[in-house]
């Protein structure tokens, strides 16, 4: 079997420009949901407590609601999760109730509503816990792409590790885009797929680049747009498959993995999506315009070995 | 030129026999076990313990399929839970036999089912984390400050004390925030101060402050070093004090952690009941320090039934009994440190103590009026007293220091040091996140997890099959290599393994698959510029190296941020992440290299190659 047959280099640089823009429509969009709905952070970076309980029966939810609200809990958010027979119930943290009795406190209410509620798990978040959470994920975000532009820069050339990241972070922009549009539970487990769609997109470019430095090494009389399309072309076989491979596997996860895995691996398919969008369609026309070219690559020595080739 | 040198061959068959036997144990699962752990702080397990349990299973004739010793507990494999149930009673009765005082927990437990060949070579399964097992989980957060501010305190006395006994005036000495504040009339009794202070601590930085001419100040801090020292002291404590306290529950592997500067964190698998949990946790033992009653025919009459008014019958450690009066001298609350070492005359091992300023001025007082009598120190704990140790008091005893020797091993005398430090918290904790997962939760996580493995993988593995007919088999197996030898790894680090752990896993396959699909297309576009097959194998690897080094680095980059500051569920993921990435550069390259040579290499001539369809724009 063989899904790609091309004879000619595809003149992906000639439309270079449409990429872009269409990138950078997303990118405002992502932005401007961001900026308007926020995003649904989960106790675990808000603080505060959540409850999950299993019933035999679906059980009505507005009881559930009153009863909390009479006990205190104005505010809680009763909900389905997964199936009609578990439900989720979050609580704010409150300065007034000693946060650790919480939990028991919510489950007489429960129990006096009826049901027989079995208690499933409970996850208490203090306020403190969750900022230094987000701090981390954002220590953790730079160092990610410190790293990144150091090493790209070391082994390729600046230009290649400025333009991967910015195609990059723009996939991890459009991700929380999605995710505060359709106002998903932005989780830990999220955090760390979107950390790891970075490192997993910025590997798509480096194969790309990869190609573009041998193919200025090798081609003598091809131009700059000329060397990216058969760059891509060429790895565009690879490309797919793998990300395919990837895609599979997450698919297993979104459809076994269960309610935990569901937003985990739905952060993973729009990165993989994303990622081979930008790190191919965005990042070479981005090198491109940097204005790399033939000379960044040949030295004396390299010059030699291919001779003896 | 597609030949890997025998020394290769047998490296990488070794790493997969080694994979294999570290993975076994991951597939046996568990068997139930009985657990036997020390009741009460005093108490160690000793070798002796288990030839008492050994009999006790043998006087009922119990059958049970091991014993096994570590550092907390014995514990003992059995056939089925009938047996355990029953081995649990046999046991308890023999170490408990006062039901109303057990010295001993014994608690129904789990114990991997493996082999004991591969135990005996540190072959363990994998640890699940709470997510996958059921349990609770608490987030502690140490009151650093409160520590600082209790030490002050106990600083400004010890000064007060300090300056008395050197004939210095001076016009009150008050905690102002993170500072004592020494108040003087002339700056020559500040200068004398200043003198004495220095030269009898190193913790205290000294600055002088003159608010008004009639007003002189000496402002004392801690210095960092003693500040840190504190810090370091109250975590190791506080530590110390949850390892003695979770005991009691009979937890089969409680973690208990300390997680940046002031946080420490304690997991108890299979643990539902959280009340009882935070009730352990926030228990507290203390330490007491009264008279012994020696008065001639007082202790006999007190065996003998007729206690006297204001004593209490209880036992020395190691079992005499002894009678103790009724008034507390000091608590544990004035006790800062208890260190073992070893007697400054004699050299027998000791251990010495260090009073806060007001224990030391009631011991100098109570000592000099009781010398050659006996003093017990006792330990509490649930309401139950036992004496520690009972020395005779030979001289007073003033400074705060006190020894305690005599008749003492140093591994007693490092025992002693450890309970008399046990008891209490060095800082007040509060409890700033708590998880409690439910046991069908988890297994049902297991199940969930395992499942998108599982299909995921055979999903690719048909993929590849189909689209590059034998290389792709081969990469399935190396990938299935992969899987392996991750597993092995994560069972040798004794690594918790978490839903998000089990994520990284399927995602990591999922990703480790693009080396080989790096590697094969390579040599279909080798085979489809008009290399040979041989020379197209050798060309497709070599090229493809750079590629994968470079994206995998990039990769594990991002692994490692996230290791160094995630928590939690992130660092559960990056840790099974950047270990997959090892595994996979190792399995991608090498082990498919290997297998292609095997099937390639040996030939002579080899005419085609079977990575499906090459198609040229020629055709």
């Amino acid at each position: 079997m063989e899904f790609f047959r091309i004879k000619k280099d595809i003149p992906f640089m000639r439309h270079a420009l449409v990429f872009n823009i269409i990138s950078l429509i997303t990118f405002v969009l992502a932005v401007f949901f961001l900026a308007t709905r926020g995003l649904h952070l989960s106790v675990e970076f808000t603080g505060g407590t959540l409850i999950e309980v299993t019933y035999t029966q679906a059980p009505e939810l507005e009881p559930i609601r009153t009863a909390l609200a009479a006990n205190g809990y104005p505010d809680a958010q009763v909900q389905n999760f997964g199936s009609a027979r578990d439900v989720l119930i979050r609580l704010p943290n409150r300065g007034d109730l000693d946060s650790a009795k919480v939990s028991e406190r919510t489950m007489t209410t429960l129990h006096s509503v009826g049901g027989a509620p079995e208690l499933r798990r409970v996850e208490f978040v203090g306020p403190q816990v969750g900022k230094e959470l987000a701090s981390d994920g954002a220590m953790a975000l730079l160092l990610v792409i410190f790293g990144i532009v150091v090493y790209l820069a070391m082994r390729f050339e600046w230009r290649f590790a400025v333009s991967a990241i910015i195609a990059n972070l723009h996939d991890v922009v459009i991700i929380l885009g999605f995710f505060a549009f359709f106002q998903w539970e932005f989780s830990l487990p999220v955090l760390a797929a979107v950390l790891a769609v970075l490192g997993y997109s910025v590997n798509e470019s480096v194969v790309v680049f990869d190609r573009v430095r041998e193919t200025f090494k090798k081609k003598r009389n091809m131009s700059t747009p000329q060397v990216l399309d058969h760059a891509i072309t060429s790895t565009i076989s690879r490309t797919v498959i793998t990300h395919g491979s990837t895609q599979m596997m997450v698919l297993a996860m979104l459809l076994f993995g269960g309610e935990t895995l569901h937003y985990f691996a739905m952060a993973l398919t729009i990165g993989i999506l994303f990622g081979i969008y930008s790190s191919v369609l965005v990042a070479s026309p981005l090198v491109m315009w940097l204005g790399v070219s033939r000379e960044q690559f040949i030295r004396p020595k390299k010059e030699k070995e291919e001779a003896v080739v | 030129m597609n030949r890997y040198p025998l020394w290769k061959n047998i490296l990488i068959g070794l790493v997969l026999f080694f994979g294999l036997i570290y993975t076994l144990p991951n597939f046996y699962g568990e068997v139930p076990a009985v657990q036997v752990s020390s009741g009460k702080a005093t108490l160690k397990l000793d070798a002796s313990l288990k030839g008492t349990i050994e009999q006790a299973l043998n006087d009922a004739r119990i059958e049970h399929t091991g014993l096994f010793t570590d550092a907390n507990s014995i514990r003992v494999r059995v056939p089925n839970t009938d047996v355990q149930l029953r081995a649990k009673d046999a046991i308890e009765k023999r170490l408990n036999p006062d039901p109303h005082d057990p010295s001993y927990v014994v608690a129904l437990n789990l114990l991997s089912a493996s082999p004991s060949w591969l135990t005996a070579i540190h072959a363990l399964p994998m640890y699940l984390g709470l997510d996958l097992r059921g349990g609770v989980h608490f987030l502690l957060q140490v009151d650093m400050p409160g520590a600082i501010t209790k030490r002050l305190d106990a600083t400004a006395a010890d000064l007060r004390t300090l300056l008395r006994d050197k004939n210095v005036r001076h016009a009150g000495i008050t905690r102002e925030g993170n500072n004592v504040v020494l108040r003087f009339r002339d700056a020559q009794q500040r200068d004398t101060a200043r003198r004495a202070i220095g030269a009898s601590t190193a913790d205290l930085q000294l600055a002088d402050r003159d608010d008004a001419a009639d007003d002189l100040k000496l402002v004392a801090t801690l210095s960092q070093a003693a500040q840190k020292n504190i810090r370091d002291f109250a975590i190791k404590q506080n530590i110390t004090t949850l390892h003695n306290r979770i005991n009691e529950l009979g937890v089969a592997e409680p973690v208990i952690q300390q997680q940046g500067l002031d946080r420490i964190v304690v997991q108890l698998p299979g643990v539902q009941d959280v009340a009882k949990a935070k009730d352990i946790l926030g228990r507290t033992a203390t330490l007491e320090v009264r008279l012994v009653d020696d008065t001639p025919g007082a202790l006999e009459g007190a065996l003998a039934g007729s206690v006297p008014l204001g004593t209490e019958l209880y036992n020395e450690r190691g079992g005499s009994p002894i009678l103790v009066k009724n008034q507390v001298v000091l608590t544990g609350d004035r006790l800062t440190d208890a260190q073992p070492g070893f007697d400054g005359q004699t050299h027998e091992p000791a251990v010495h103590l260090t009073l806060d300023a007001a224990g030391s001025r009631i011991f100098r007082d109570v000592t000099r009026e009781n010398v050659g009598k006996r003093m017990a120190i006792l330990l509490i704990e649930k309401g139950k007293g036992e004496v520690v140790t009972a020395p005779v008091i030979r001289t007073e005893i003033g400074g705060g220091r006190v020894q305690i020797s005599g008749r003492m091993t140093t591994q007693e005398a490092s025992d002693v040091a450890l309970l008399l430090r046990a008891g209490s918290l060095a800082a007040p904790m509060e409890i700033i996140e708590e998880r409690t997962i439910g046991p069908s939760l988890g297994a049902e996580n297991i199940a969930k997890g395992f499942h998108s493995t599982l299909w995921g993988f055979v999903a690719i593995a048909i993929f590849m099959s189909v689209y590059y007919m034998l290389f792709g088999l081969v990469s399935v197996v190396a990938l299935a290599a992969n899987l392996l030898l991750l597993v092995a790894l994560l069972s040798l680090l004794q690594a918790t393994l978490t839903l998000p752990g089990i994520a990284a896993m399927a995602l990591t396959l999922g990703m480790a698959i693009d080396a080989n699909v790096l590697i094969n297309e390579r040599i279909r576009e080798e085979l489809r510029n008009g290399a040979t097959p041989q020379a197209a194998i050798h060309a497709g690897y070599e090229r493809a190296f750079d590629t994968i080094l470079d994206s995998n680095i990039t990769t594990l980059i991002a692994g490692i941020a996230l290791l160094v500051f995630g928590s939690g569920p992130v660092r559960g993921f990056a840790v099974v992440h950047c270990l997959g990435i090892l595994t996979s550069m190792f399995s991608a390259i090498l082990i498919s290299r290997m297998l292609v040579n095997f099937i390639y290499g040996r030939r002579r001539k080899v005419e085609s190659l079977s990575i499906g369809q090459i198609w040229k724009p020629g055709n």
